[in-house]
């Protein structure tokens, strides 16, 4: 098993497990059990936890710090980092402040735009972008080396991942976007929400067709309705997401105490259906304030055990 | 050329109602492109304070003039005495132009009457578009000659985003989508194996943030 990396994401992936991973966002005040009790409600069921990083450019606990917090009740963090309010001295300075207490995955993502948060006025930065994060971290971890060129003491050592939206557009140019994020570095892929399933199985095709499977893990995305009235906020109002109308009449169609239920049913079928498409190489589950759900969706679709590495 | 937006008009009255002889003084040629801050404008914004004093009863003398450019020395000379006559200058230039007067005129005050917004062209008859941030830099060549540091919201090199949808911006519907117009001139050029390469981190040196900037031709120089 060839990994480059302490992480036990990739070694489980390595191994040719399908992997689990969830996520948590971090709380809007300082209370740390805010992360702890959801970590507490999944760790069994998952591999590695994502912490989002102030998700839709509103101020939250950091997402450094509560990774931190998984280290230390030894659950395995995911670190979000978007490159919308940090410049490249405060990313590299974060990356090795990750480093330092081996937090060994890292997500790089651009961030979503902050005019959706709470603070509109604000600067974004973006002195680098998502693909430009990628190759940071793969080169001051390959040549252990900073952006400016000096050399790094004990350099980070992070397995190195990015989102990639097969629903944003345009659609044609998504897997080739992909392909920039190969080639810029990145080793693996947590997706946006799949409720579109022929989409991204369409995108899924174009993946392999630019051999990017061979290259990069791909772990599909899903998010559980909890409501009719999530189904359609996810569909009219959250930017790049594509829920087909049959999916919003078939939440909307089922009696008001059972439609979380069937948000959970959904969640199950399309995973069960998506752990057939090759190049799937596990599932991201972000079950938005809803984590307790977490454990039941991984048991029911047969994920359950999670593999034991070393 | 730049474009400026007139301040509103309230704000205005109240920077400049104190004095006693107020010049509102126009710029003729960018601001007077976007009809904001030309001699004509000059002329209409005297007006408009003069109402304003009578309404208030505010004694005050408003006069209106205007130049060619506001930034170079040779277009003031026909405007000197007016300027001399003046105890304040409401200067509708853009930001060069307000800060030109101060340089040129050490105890004269000078306030901006337009907020000066972006550098831009006029797509059509009343419609003037952001199009160059100034980044001191071009990478046009590598964008298929759309300006994504100025039209992309998150300025992104290697973009589009995830949440560009239907060729419109994540924060508004009414906002093109920078990389989707890159993506789309490449395919019309035939050339999108471009899109594939990386673009390399960005030298912000060159832009603002290497600080105030200046070109020097010396053998021009007097």
């Amino acid at each position: 098993m060839n990994t480059k990396t302490p992480s036990k994401l990739e070694k489980i992936l390595a191994a040719g497990h399908m992997a689990v991973t969830s996520e948590c966002g971090p709380p809007r005040g300082s209370n740390p059990e805010a992360i702890t009790k959801k970590a507490e409600m999944i760790r069994n069921h998952v591999d590695a936890i994502n912490i989002t990083d102030n998700q839709t450019s509103v101020t939250r606990l950091c997402s450094l710090a509560a990774c931190i917090r998984l280290k230390l009740m030894g659950v395995e963090p995911v670190l979000q980092m978007v490159t919308r309010d940090r410049n490249r001295i405060a990313l590299q300075s974060d990356i090795l402040g990750a480093a330092s207490f081996d937090i060994h995955n890292i997500l790089c993502l651009t961030g979503d735009h902050q005019s959706f948060g709470d603070c509109p006025q604000g600067q974004n930065v973006h002195d680098l972008d998502s693909i430009q994060l990628i190759q940071t971290v793969r080169h001051m971890r390959d040549e252990g080396k900073f952006i400016g060129g000096d050399d790094i003491q004990r350099p980070p050592s992070m397995f190195v991942g990015a989102a990639a939206n097969p629903f944003a557009d345009p659609f044609h140019i998504r897997a080739l976007r992909l392909a920039k994020k190969v080639n810029a570095g990145v080793e693996f892929i947590q997706t946006q929400c799949i409720y579109n399933l022929d989409r991204f199985e369409k995108w899924m095709e174009m993946v392999r067709d630019l051999g990017l499977t061979e290259k990069v893990f791909i772990l599909a995305g899903l998010t559980p309705f909890k409501s009719a009235g999530m189904a359609k906020y996810m569909k009219n109002r959250v930017p790049g997401m594509d829920v087909p109308d049959e999916v919003v009449s078939r939440m909307a169609e089922t009696p008001k105490e059972k439609q979380a239920e069937e948000g959970i049913n959904i969640c199950v079928e399309s995973i069960e259906r998506l752990k057939e498409l090759p190049g799937v190489a596990g599932f991201h589950i972000m079950a938005i304030e809803w984590e307790e759900k977490v454990p039941e969706i991984v048991e029911r679709t047969g994920l359950y055990p999670r593999p034991q590495v070393s | 050329m730049i474009v400026g937006k007139q301040k509103p008009l309230d704000d205005i009255w109240n920077r400049v109602k104190e004095f006693e002889k107020l010049l509102v003084f126009g710029c003729n040629t960018c601001v007077a492109v976007c009809h904001e801050g030309g001699n004509k404008e000059a002329e209409i914004l005297a007006s408009l304070l003069r109402m304003r004093a009578t309404q208030e009863n505010v004694s005050i003398d408003i006069r209106n003039s205007g130049i060619e450019r506001q930034c170079e020395h040779e277009f003031f000379e026909t405007a000197e005495k007016e300027i001399e006559w003046a105890d304040a200058v409401l200067s509708i230039a853009c930001g060069v132009g307000v800060q030109f007067m101060v340089k040129r005129y050490p105890l004269l005050r000078v306030y901006p009457g337009l907020d000066t917004t972006f550098m831009g062209d006029v797509e059509k008859p009343g419609l003037f578009t952001e199009s160059c941030q100034a980044c001191g830099k071009c990478i046009l060549d590598l964008t298929a000659g759309i300006c994504v540091m100025s039209r992309c919201a998150k300025r992104l090199l290697n973009g589009p985003c995830g949440g560009s949808t239907k060729g419109k911006c994540e924060i508004s519907k009414e906002v093109d989508c920078a990389w989707q117009l890159v993506v789309d001139r490449l395919e019309t050029l035939g050339n999108l194996d471009e899109f594939v390469k990386v673009i390399p981190l960005k030298d912000w040196s060159t832009n603002r943030d290497g600080g105030p900037r200046k070109l020097i031709h010396e053998d021009l120089e007097t």
